[in-house]
């Protein structure tokens, strides 16, 4: 297609879109999209980014494994999930918006802005890649719109790596008509950093990227921010996470560095400083569980920040924050695993672990975010319970709330979310440092400091004054006690609530990021006639109450989830040996219901329209049980 | 480590207490008849006496072993956590509450084996506190395997034909790493030098690494023998600014004259050598201290929350 002046391009009004902006590594394609995200979220729109990472940091240039980019789905309405497919795409070289191609990224009709220069490149090698990538894609009805970015950007800058980002930020911005002055003010922002100079050719790149569209683009397409709506926050995940820290009065975040979870204590290395927090860089992830646990045994409130790894490696130090009752909030951004596995993508496959991963029995508390909104709020929650029940606090997150940015309302700061510091009182002779409340469970906790309080603190078995002792009929107790704190924190959850009728054919089960992918999906079947619901467990440890009655008013019940299991029909799989989702497991264990699931581990959110696939097949075969 | 930094938690204390010798004793110690362990107590105990250490300002952390038992047979706070991992453990509580005494008790398989990480690193961090590494070259509660101080050919049940390897040296680990501050030896059958070592340490401020040589009667009762017989195999470092033991000056007369702000000097005198050296290697109060360099002022919940606002805005639609 050659560059063409149109006086008035086509406008179309969409409730929503999804763009992506595709780069080799290293060319800014993730920085253009969270301007663009940022904006229209500060425009009022629904939005929400997924990162396209590629697994190194200097992967070779033009190839598929060097995508790196950025998905934005912006709605009229609160945007949940990154959606099904993209119908717009920037790429800066076929290579990489292959790679998307290939991953059936895009929309059987999307747009594709692409770089030119790759069509006519002197490099005869470089030609027939870019014939061979177009044969490739022919199959598809994609609209493809040749773009000269490199040769525009180099008409104000002599690195085009640096500033074709910001071109196509220009592109962005005309054809979805976002407000000029938000972008010029966040690029000032995502380059507050650098200097005037630097930020001022940005501003200039975009703009030239603007009049370029202007004079070529025949589309537009408007997604109208909705009228009115309450003083909203843009954040990812792990943001959320740390500002939920500091609303909650944590005071102290021992971690070692593992993707993805690191960009929290990043981000509090920044800010925590100046509300008199601080971030402990411990010498590995061991010593990282251990300093927390210090500075909360000496009467802090502390928290660590890992992934599956070093979830791992956490594990002793859990079971004796059990054992000894001292109050700790953990947060495990989940990645895929095991082993080292998929560091930048997402799974959650973390959850037994988080339950059972202490050999002995070691209650705690599990809790799962499904928004960047519930990141922020968890914490406050988490570090309630940890001091509250004397115990240990796991806050499963994953890579996709990580790195995901959307806007939600803005909380309303609570100073009484500090939580007061523990009873300083002296302590009289008679008391004693595990006086469990023999109905609750609970004990009063004795901190270094307090007067008559000490005592020797153990990871061994220990009766009421934290005496070693084997003996069996104090060991039962202790354990029982220990027990205990779950099930009255349980007696105050409230049932999780049935999106859609409270019966039907089919209920969607789900824990954490998935949340806005099965409400979508589910929505959508709805839609098409099917009777099918979803409900969304925020607590995993202790399971939120009514869930057995739930179940009972739908025939077939099923868990959606990112982690492995086997699927039936597969060779040797029987109804026996199957392998099943981590949450299923669970359910079926705590419910005695046949709840089945349905699973996948492809290292990226699930897509509504893959759910709502399944749905359909499923309430096609009837009852598939 | 003599901060006299009342706690911010607990300074309604005003009466003047005087802290006797029961006011430190915890269970009694169930360690074995001829234990080194019961030496190095008494000595913690006479120490904690004569600084009238308040009893609830104080923290003894240990890992696993017979020599974390330790903390139980104080009646002070005490952290009895995994093992290889008190020094983490100090290092959250220093952290948070620079203002309470700690005291790091270790075996050799917790500090130089399963722990060695943080061995490095804690010294590095160079907390105010004292880290006393119990040595008796052998594990002895989980009976008689061989440890990474264990002499080179010493048979035990996991090495019955002889240990394979030399064994580490503590000494000249913890005086290669970047910031130490303070290294000392002493044994547990050299009382008064035990005591006076302790002292030192706990006055120091940084962290005090003290090995103390400790003799297991039941699996090595020969690897410290000659030197608990002959004076003469203790060699004594000396200096005007080292330790003073005068008690001792009578028996142990094989001395060296050592400056302990000499940090070349200290690491050849670490050396292994066929004679045993206690006193102190090494010096150096000017080292900063990590819970120093991290402090930070307390804020008040509407300070914070103030503060909190202000990034929201940043975030702001």
């Amino acid at each position: 297609m050659t560059t063409r002046t149109t006086a008035s391009p086509r406008l179309e009004t969409l409730p929503e879109h999804t763009v992506e902006v595709v780069s080799d590594s290293g060319e800014g394609a993730q920085k253009c999209g969270q301007i663009f995200g940022s904006v229209s979220a500060k425009m009022g729109n629904g939005c929400w980014t997924v990162e396209i990472i590629p697994a190194e940091i200097q992967p070779p240039a033009r190839t598929p494994g060097s995508a790196s980019g950025v998905r934005i789905r912006i709605g009229s309405e609160p945007i949940t999930n990154w959606g099904d497919e993209a119908r717009l795409v920037v790429a800066l070289n076929e290579q990489v918006l292959l790679a998307r191609h290939r991953m059936d990224a895009l929309a059987e009709d999307a747009v594709i802005l692409i770089e030119d220069m790759w069509a006519t490149h002197s490099d005869e090698s470089i030609r027939a890649a870019w014939d061979a990538a177009m044969k490739e894609m022919s199959g598809r009805a994609y609209r493809f719109v040749r773009v000269p970015i490199e040769q525009q950007t180099l008409t104000l800058t002599d690195n085009p790596r640096h500033g074709k980002n910001m071109f196509i930020l220009g592109l962005l911005a005309w054809i979805y008509d976002r407000d000029l002055a938000r972008v010029r003010k966040q690029i000032a922002h995502e380059f507050r950093k650098k200097s005037a100079e630097v930020i001022e050719r940005n501003v200039a790149l975009m703009e030239l990227g603007v009049s370029w569209a202007e004079a070529n683009v025949p589309f537009r397409f408007a997604v109208p921010p909705p009228d009115e709506q309450p003083e909203m926050v843009v954040m990812n995940g792990n943001q959320a996470i740390a500002l939920g820290a500091i609303a909650a009065g944590l005071e102290l975040c021992a971690m070692y560095p593992i993707t993805p979870a690191t960009s929290v204590s990043h981000y509090l290395g920044e800010i925590f400083d100046s509300v008199g927090g601080i971030v402990h860089q411990a010498e590995d992830e061991i010593a990282a569980a251990g300093v927390a646990i210090g500075a909360s045994y000496a009467g802090k409130v502390a928290f660590t920040v890992t992934s599956g790894p070093g979830l791992a490696l956490k594990t002793e130090f859990i079971g004796l924050a059990v054992m000894a009752e001292i109050p700790l909030v953990i947060v495990d951004v989940q990645r895929g695993g095991p082993s080292t596995g998929m560091p930048t993508k997402v799974e959650q496959a973390d959850l037994l672990a988080a339950l059972y991963g202490q050999p002995g029995d070691a209650p705690k508390v599990v809790l799962a975010p499904s928004t960047m909104e519930e990141c922020f709020h968890c914490m406050i929650t988490a570090r309630r319970i940890a001091e509250a029940l004397r115990c240990v606090v796991v806050v499963l997150t994953d890579a996709n709330l990580a790195t995901g940015v959307t806007p939600f309302p803005r909380p309303a700061l609570d100073a009484r979310w500090h939580s007061r510091q523990p009873d300083q009182r002296p302590v009289t002779e008679t008391e004693r440092p595990y006086a469990w409340d023999e109905r609750l469970g609970l004990s009063r906790r004795f901190i270094p400091g307090q007067r008559g309080g000490m005592h020797t603190l153990t990871g061994l078995a220990h009766d009421e004054a934290s005496h070693v002792t084997y003996a069996a009929d104090v060991n039962q107790r202790a354990s029982t006690m220990r027990s205990r704190k779950l099930a009255v924190l349980q007696s105050t959850l409230l049932a999780p609530p049935i999106v859609g009728p409270a019966e039907g054919d089919l209920l969607l089960v789900g824990w954490g990021s998935t949340k806005g992918a099965i409400e979508e999906a589910a929505a959508r079947a709805r839609h098409e006639g099917l009777a099918v619901s979803s409900t969304h467990l925020s607590f995993l440890s202790p399971m939120q109450p009514g869930l057995k009655e739930i179940f009972k008013g739908f025939n077939q019940v099923m868990t959606v989830e990112l982690n492995y299991s086997d699927r039936p029909g597969d060779p040797f799989i029987t109804e026996e040996n199957r392998r099943r989702g981590q949450l299923s497991l669970l359910l079926r264990a705590q419910t005695l219901v046949d709840i089945d699931c349905w699973t996948r581990v492809p290292g990226q959110p699930l897509r509504p329209g893959q759910i709502l696939e399944e749905v359909r097949e499923r309430l096609a075969k009837g009852d598939a049980r | 480590m003599s901060d006299a930094v009342c706690s911010l938690l607990s300074c309604a204390m005003d009466e003047e207490r005087v802290f006797g010798l029961s006011e430190y004793e915890g269970a009694p110690a169930r360690w074995c008849a001829g234990c080194g362990d019961h030496s190095i107590l008494a000595a913690a105990q006479r120490l904690l006496v004569e600084e009238q250490l308040a009893p609830e300002h104080t923290v003894f952390v240990s890992g696993i072993g017979c020599s974390s038992r330790f903390p139980h047979y104080l009646k002070t706070y005490g952290f009895h956590g995994i093992h290889g991992r008190a020094l983490p453990v100090a290092t959250g509580i220093k952290l948070s509450r620079p203002e309470l005494d700690v005291f790091v008790v270790m075996g050799d398989g917790d500090c130089c084996s399963i722990g060695a990480g943080h061995w490095v690193h804690g010294i590095r961090y160079n907390m105010n506190m004292v880290v006393l590494l119990m040595d008796n070259n052998i594990y002895g509660l989980t009976k008689n395997q061989t440890s990474p101080t264990t002499p080179e050919g010493y048979a035990s049940n996991t090495q019955p034909q002889g240990s394979y390897l030399a064994p580490l040296n503590p000494l000249s680990v913890t005086l290669g790493v970047t910031n130490a501050s303070f290294v000392a030896q002493t044994a547990d059958w050299v009382p008064a030098h035990l005591f006076a070592t302790l002292k030192a340490a706990y006055r120091h401020k940084g962290l005090a690494f003290v090995r103390i040589l400790q003799r297991c009667p039941i699996w090595t009762p020969d690897i410290f023998r000659q030197a608990v017989i002959d004076p003469e195999r203790t060699q004594v470092l000396h200096h005007p600014a080292g330790i003073e033991a005068p008690e001792i000056d009578e028996i142990y007369t094989n001395r060296i004259e050592h400056d302990p702000s000499d940090l070349d000097a200290a690491r050849t005198f670490a050396r292994t050598s066929e004679n045993v050296r206690i006193g102190l290697f090494y010096r150096d109060a000017s080292r900063p201290r990590y819970e120093e360099t991290r402090h930070l002022p307390v804020f008040t919940a509407e300070q914070r929350m103030e503060a909190l606002n202000a990034e929201l805005d940043r975030h702001a639609v």
